[in-house]
């Protein structure tokens, strides 16, 4: 079974990944651009949905976090072990998509706004429970994925 | 028009994390996910500044640096998967700074320059 690489963006321990950019580098950073817009655009969705009060916890962040993280653990899986993929789809859907989705610079200022006197609780709160749903998350995403899909046996 | 703002600053900000994450890793050979940390902190500086601007700044612009620009160029998903494939190598030191570093610098990043861009605006 091939290991997973440490960083799913892009690994370059990984000698495929370490030409990809080339040999293709119109098609990787294309489907890179294009996957970063559309997750971005799934992001700016959900927020204008749940819209975050005034010392109110962050819901829109916190879930398009976790179900990246989830989703990234399922996306994965699915491409060093289970599917012989197109080497775009890592691009397309890792690096674009789900990088363009989640988002940890509006976690950080989202944690500065509740940090003020009446809010501090819930700045650690968001802080650690976002860290901690997003960590379970991968490990879900990994686990269910493992279960339900054969891996490929290298021969 | 925010949707296209939106769409056009991520489709710059991803593949910038990419090419960043590339340029960082060859540079060093430690197990520490030093790319990702880079484009993270860069990201929670530029989104301080820039929501510290508050309304001095146009929303279509922040429409296009922030939600886009900074939104793609920082990662959630990559900073957890990261830290769960340290976890699994038993790297555990490294996973836990990965964590308490990233945190504490990204929210440190973004409150200095949201202070320091308040200041000058106001």
């Amino acid at each position: 079974m091939p290991e997973e690489p440490l960083d799913p963006d892009v690994d370059l321990r990984d000698p495929v990944q370490q030409r990809e950019l080339v040999r293709h580098h119109v098609s990787v950073l294309g489907v890179i651009a294009l996957g970063g817009g559309l997750g971005a655009l799934a992001r700016y969705g959900l927020a204008q949905a749940l819209p975050t009060e005034t010392g109110g916890f962050p819901w829109a962040t916190f879930w398009t976090n976790v179900a990246g993280c989830f989703l990234i653990g399922v996306l994965m899986v699915l491409v060093t072990e289970a599917w012989s993929a197109h080497r775009l789809v890592r691009p397309f859907l890792g690096v674009g998509v789900l990088g363009g989705f989640t988002t940890f610079s509006t976690y950080a200022v989202e944690a500065r706004n509740l940090l003020r006197p009446d809010t501090v609780p819930l700045a650690f709160g968001y802080l650690g429970g976002t860290l901690a749903a997003a960590l379970l998350a991968v490990l879900l995403g990994h686990a269910i994925t493992r279960k339900l899909v054969p891996v490929e046996v290298a021969v | 028009m925010t949707v296209l703002l939106v769409f056009l600053g991520a489709a710059v900000g991803a593949p910038m994390r990419y090419l960043t994450d590339r340029a960082v890793q060859s540079r060093h050979q430690s197990l520490f996910p030093w790319g990702t940390f880079t484009v993270n902190l860069i990201g929670c500086v530029l989104l301080g500044g820039l929501a510290g601007a508050g309304t001095a700044l146009p929303a279509a612009v922040y429409s296009l640096l922030g939600t886009g620009f900074c939104g793609a160029l920082t990662t959630y998903s990559t900073f957890s998967y990261e830290t769960v494939r340290l976890v699994e190598r038993q790297s555990y030191f490294a996973a836990a700074a990965n964590v308490v570093v990233s945190v504490a610098a990204g929210v440190g990043a973004a409150a200095f320059a949201y202070e320091a861009v308040h200041a000058l605006v106001g």
